[in-house]
């Protein structure tokens, strides 16, 4: 059986799957985009903590998925088995392009167009949302658009730890050494990464363009 | 708040009162500043790189604050006073204009209006207005983004933006200092004529003798922090301090070559 009649046959499943892999990323993506972009912001301000808040996420991102996964079953409260430890792992995963990109992306804005802003008597809090904000975006973006393509791969793993997903498939097809499950599993992933990616990065364009 | 020009009736409009600005490490920018600023006057702060003039500037719309003495405006301590407040009272224009890239040149010039509450008919006009003062067709220009404009006309855009909300008191820091010298020429003629007309109280920091000669109504000489003398452009050209003679040299030598025309 060839993967696309595999996907024909179990259409329901297949259904369910996909299902179950986005709501993952979404999940994750929204606790990711929760924490980092408000720590992004704090940050812009602290070169001291700049170096170490960057440094652990980038630290976190060095831990193989598989072995996070591992990690997080026997803590209590966020581990366990099924998707909420598998949710705790992608969000780590995400955090940090989101927070460096929040952070950079607004310390690269032009230094004279926040002094101006300041000294025309824009309160800090219209600094943020009327000028460093909309000048980071494109920035800001950009990692967004990373975390949730590596969020869409890393997610497949989640099906080890019983988190569902189209990892299913995958484990499925190295557990019976079918390659045509395995792609059953690999290319609706991979078919999700690019459009998704392929959407926000036209998204991207159309705010650098402003 | 708009600093209402009828309360710097008092003769003054803004006063240095022994003002030092230090930074956290202890060293001074500024020392011991006594310095008084008339009403309508256009003062130059003249000085080489690193001698306080811009920060001198900042410390008027405390983008930095002093950390000893007292500065007035219109007889009112500024520490006392919201900087909020007292900067869209404050006209500002910065070297590189500042202008917001991702907001129509219209939507910049109305930005101090909008913050002050303003209805969107009143700002519309008066970005019209202000454009069509600073030489800008308004039906040309209010549309487009400040990339498509030359350093010229994003610095007309600037004063503009900074004469917006009629402030009575305009802080300018180099703004014609990145201009090329026959587009810088223009500026400073037309300026020249503009703040005789408009009878702002301005504060225009360069370290171009020319400049300074030719808008100031006195020019007050920085030297590492300290105040070395004020002087009208005829006293200037006529006193004797070394750290003077070092300015007036340059005018005839062309070693502050950026100001020859």
């Amino acid at each position: 059986m060839k993967w696309y009649e595999f996907l024909l046959h179990n259409r329901a499943e297949v259904f369910q799957r996909i299902i179950e892999h986005l709501g993952l990323v979404a999940a994750s993506m929204a606790i990711a985009l929760a924490i980092g972009l408000p720590v992004g912001i704090w940050l812009v301000q602290r070169a001291k903590w700049q170096r170490w808040v960057i440094g652990g996420a980038n630290a976190l991102q060095t831990i193989p998925s598989l072995a996070l996964f591992g990690f997080l079953i026997p803590v209590p409260f966020i581990g366990g088995v099924g998707a909420s430890t598998a949710i705790v792992a992608l969000s780590l995963y995400a955090l940090l392009p989101i927070l460096r990109n929040t952070c950079i992306g607004i310390l690269e804005v032009d230094p004279a167009v926040v002094e101006s802003a300041r000294g025309m008597g824009m309160t800090p809090r219209q600094v943020l949302w009327q000028v460093q904000l909309p000048l980071a975006a494109p920035v800001l973006l950009a990692g967004i658009r990373v975390a949730t393509a590596m969020c869409i791969g890393v997610a497949t793993v989640a099906a080890a730890i019983g988190a569902g997903g189209l990892g299913v498939f995958i484990f499925r097809g190295l557990a019976m050494v079918n390659n045509q499950v395995i792609l059953a599993g690999a290319i609706p992933a991979a078919g999700i990464a690019i459009a998704v990616d392929s959407g926000l990065g036209y998204f991207q364009k159309s705010v650098g363009k402003r | 708040m708009t600093l209402p020009t009828d309360s710097l009736q008092d003769g003054y409009a803004i006063l240095f009162q022994n003002a030092t600005y230090r930074l956290p490490s202890g060293t001074p920018l500024i020392s011991n500043l006594n310095l008084m600023v008339a009403r309508g006057e256009t003062l130059i702060l003249l000085g080489r790189s690193g001698s306080g003039k811009t920060t001198t500037l900042k410390l008027i719309n405390r983008l930095l604050d002093a950390t000893e003495g007292e500065i007035l405006i219109a007889g009112k301590p500024i520490h006392s006073l919201n900087p909020i407040e007292l900067r869209r009272g404050i006209g500002y224009v910065i070297q590189d204009a500042g202008l917001f890239p991702h907001w129509s040149v219209g939507r910049n010039v109305g930005l101090v209006p909008k913050l002050h509450g303003w209805q969107d008919e009143k700002i519309k006009a008066r970005v019209r207005d202000m454009l069509s003062l600073v030489g800008l067709p308004p039906e040309e220009f209010a549309e487009r983004r400040p990339s498509g404009l030359s350093g010229g006309q994003k610095q007309r855009v600037g004063v503009a933006r900074a004469l917006a909300a009629d402030p009575p008191i305009l802080l300018m820091d180099e703004p014609f200092g990145a201009l090329d010298p026959i587009t810088r020429a223009d500026l400073q003629r037309e300026f020249r004529d503009l703040a005789a007309r408009l009878h702002k109280t301005i504060v225009f920091v360069t370290h171009d003798v020319r400049e300074a000669l030719y808008l100031g109504t006195r020019i007050a000489v920085l030297d590492q922090g300290r105040l070395v003398g004020i002087y009208t452009p005829k006293e200037f050209l006529k006193a004797s301090e070394p750290e003077i003679h070092a300015f007036a040299a340059s005018l005839h030598s062309g070693a502050a070559g950026e100001g020859a025309q």
